[in-house]
């Protein structure tokens, strides 16, 4: 057999497919056998979605060097526009993971504009300011959607914000209706469809990263000043990265939303963001892998916790603090580079 | 002209609230360099405090406050030695993480203490009102302790910062850290004075925000924690008369979409100004522009 000699990023993001799709057969196999607990099955979908954001925000956060505090924002763009083209579709296209498919791409497409939109003064500041910039605008996106009303009749689709003004005509349908958000969604996605994203996700950021334009971007992050000096055009290459993973962000918005058959915009708040950003910082910064394992594992803890019932939060509170410190601990960082690099010197001898 | 007048007044005591919230942040932020996303938790811990202190032990509402106060300024003190301490060294996204670990924290000890029913929170100063040109203009007691707080604490803390010894090892640790620990200044000891200051400023803006607006939950300190942190930054994150202008300006600016423009969308309209203040002026108001050097 040809010795194939893959290079480090190569194998690991090999890796990661490998182990998604794994993790896809297994759920699968599993849920054939009945062998998935019935609360388990509900999350799956959610967990998808959560690690395609995750993916998504290590993006900005990782590789870009940005810390973005406003991620759900673009879920919550990606989450209302897909829904509503789902629902507008409905009639026209029968078949579900197609009108789903539809949907997703439509709310990737409405999340890239508004992720343009904002990125062209988000990108401007640097450090903390960018931060409470893109949390300014993950609450301005949220104040808007609960104040907007889109109604679809046989004249073709209205919109009014504040109060509901759309003034339907017979057989007229609101689809969006200000803080009582979306109602009677059909609930189209499915595990299949979460994977099949996951799986775009990876493919779509790895081979970014691994491109030009990705060593440009990483480049930037690494030391703006030089990279500008070499002539990396700094402006594109950060909005190339934050554009990706708005798009990328709505279209795990729409998968999420339509799990539900009715969601609200206050779904998607600060506290959505902040959750995604703990699940970026947890797996490691740049590390797509660690993004879905600690997704999908701090999805499934406080259901896992649920037996604790009012204390399942509190117990992940204090675990979160206590994963922090452990990582960042000096003492335990170094016996971890001594075991690795005793590690490579056994690999090394064989 | 007076209901003008009045929006005014009411978006300048909602202003001094934040201002006082803003200060935690901005000293905090100042010589620790971290955003500490639990100081809007601390807010409501020192609510719950008074509002115990003086609705079930029958206390007299100062020393609710005094109460509150003393037990903030020890709960910033541990925070800070136990989540903070240890990441001294750490990247700060590993620090704000953990600020959000203990913010979790603090809301779900408070929703397991103290139930997530709401608290009626009775006002530390009273139901009673002045009123000012034959009754056309009304300012309650608690607008006017609330902007008598704030002016007097701007004071003090402009004076403790300049004057004292330990102010003065603050801007020195604000400054440059490596440089002030080589002149003597003990820097452990001054951050950890500075959480507590912040967090007794936190207490007091507690009961101020609930006596202006009484419903009491353990999450009634996230959102004003936010605005507060976000006048911080409005008026340039690390500098105290930035925190206060910063303050203000949101609480008026609230108000005033709130009243002018439309109840729901104010939050939004808050959160534009910010974004244009910050494209104008990208480190804040009264904030330093740090020039990079190569």
């Amino acid at each position: 057999m040809k010795n194939i000699k893959w290079s480090k990023t190569t194998r690991k993001n090999f890796l990661t497919y490998g182990l998604v799709i794994l993790a896809y057969v297994v759920m699968q196999i599993l849920g054939g056998a009945g062998l998935v607990s019935s609360s388990l099955k509900g999350m799956l979908v959610p967990i998808c979605a959560y690690v395609v954001m995750a993916v998504s925000l290590n993006l900005t956060v990782g590789v870009m060097g940005e810390l973005s505090l406003g991620h759900a924002g673009f879920m919550s763009v990606g989450a209302f526009c897909g829904t509503s083209t789902a629902i507008i579709l409905q009639d026209s296209i029968s078949s579900a993971p197609l009108r789903l498919a539809i949907s997703l791409v439509v709310a990737a497409i409405f999340a890239a504009i508004a992720g343009f939109l904002i990125g062209i003064p988000v990108l401007r500041l640097r450090g903390d300011y960018l931060a409470i910039v893109t949390l300014a605008f993950g609450e301005i996106i949220k104040s808007v959607f609960n104040n907007l009303y889109l109604g679809v009749d046989s004249r073709g689709l209205h919109i009014s914000l504040l109060s509901d003004r759309t003034n339907l005509g017979e057989g007229g349908k609101l689809i969006i209706g200000g803080p009582m958000g979306i109602g009677g969604i059909q609930k189209i996605s499915t595990f299949t469809a979460g994977f099949v994203l996951i799986i775009i996700t990876l493919v779509v950021v790895f081979n970014l990263v691994n491109s030009r334009a990705g060593r440009a971007i990483m480049a930037i992050r690494d030391n703006r000043i030089a990279a500008e000096s070499v002539g990396v055009n700094v402006t594109k290459y950060k909005m190339m990265a934050f554009v990706i993973s708005a798009s990328l962000a709505g279209a795990a918005g729409a998968l999420f939303a339509m799990n539900y058959s009715t969601f609200v915009a206050n779904k998607f708040d600060f506290n959505t963001s902040i959750l995604v950003l703990v699940f970026v910082v947890l797996g490691g910064q740049g590390n797509m892998l660690g993004s879905i394992i600690a997704a999908a594992a701090l999805t499934i803890l406080p259901e896992a916790l649920r037996e604790y019932a009012d204390y399942r939060m509190l117990v992940y509170a204090i675990i979160l603090i206590l994963v922090m410190l452990a990582t960042n601990n000096p003492k335990l960082k170094s016996w971890m580079d001594r075991l690795k690099s005793s590690h490579k010197k056994v690999k090394e001898v064989a | 002209m007076m209901t003008f007048l009045n929006f005014l007044i009411s978006g300048i005591s909602l202003g001094s609230i934040y201002a006082i919230i803003a200060l935690g942040y901005t000293m905090v932020y100042g010589i620790a360099k971290m955003l500490n996303f639990a100081h809007g938790d601390v807010i409501m811990v020192g609510a719950y405090i008074c509002f115990y202190a003086i609705s079930r032990f029958e206390l007299p509402p100062v020393v609710g406050v005094v109460l509150a106060i003393a037990v903030c300024t020890v709960l910033g003190i541990v925070i800070e030695r136990l989540a903070y301490k240890p990441l001294r060294s750490a990247p700060s996204l590993a620090v704000l993480i953990t600020a959000i670990g203990v913010s979790y924290f603090l809301q779900n000890a408070a929703l397991l203490l103290w139930s997530p029913n709401p608290k009626v929170f009775p006002s530390v100063v009273g139901d009673g009102k002045v009123e000012l040109f034959d009754g056309k203009l009304t300012v309650s007691h608690v607008t006017i302790v609330t902007i008598t707080a704030c002016v007097i604490i701007m004071i003090v803390l402009t004076l403790f910062t300049e004057t004292t010894k330990i102010g003065k090892a603050m801007r020195a640790c604000s400054e440059d850290k490596g440089a002030a620990q080589l002149m003597g200044i003990n820097v452990n000891a001054t951050i950890s004075i500075t959480f507590a200051i912040g967090s007794g400023l936190a207490a007091i803006a507690g009961a101020l925000l609930c006596s202006a607006y009484p419903t009491l939950i353990p999450t009634t300190g996230s959102m004003p924690g936010i605005k507060a942190f976000t006048a911080a930054v409005f008026g340039g994150i690390g500098s105290i008369p930035g925190a206060l202008l910063g303050g203000l300006l949101l609480g008026v600016i609230e108000i005033f979409a709130k009243a002018y423009i439309s109840t729901q969308l104010s939050d939004a309209v808050v959160f534009a100004v910010l974004i244009i203040v910050l494209l104008v002026k990208p480190a804040g108001l009264l904030g330093k522009q740090i020039r990079e050097k190569v």
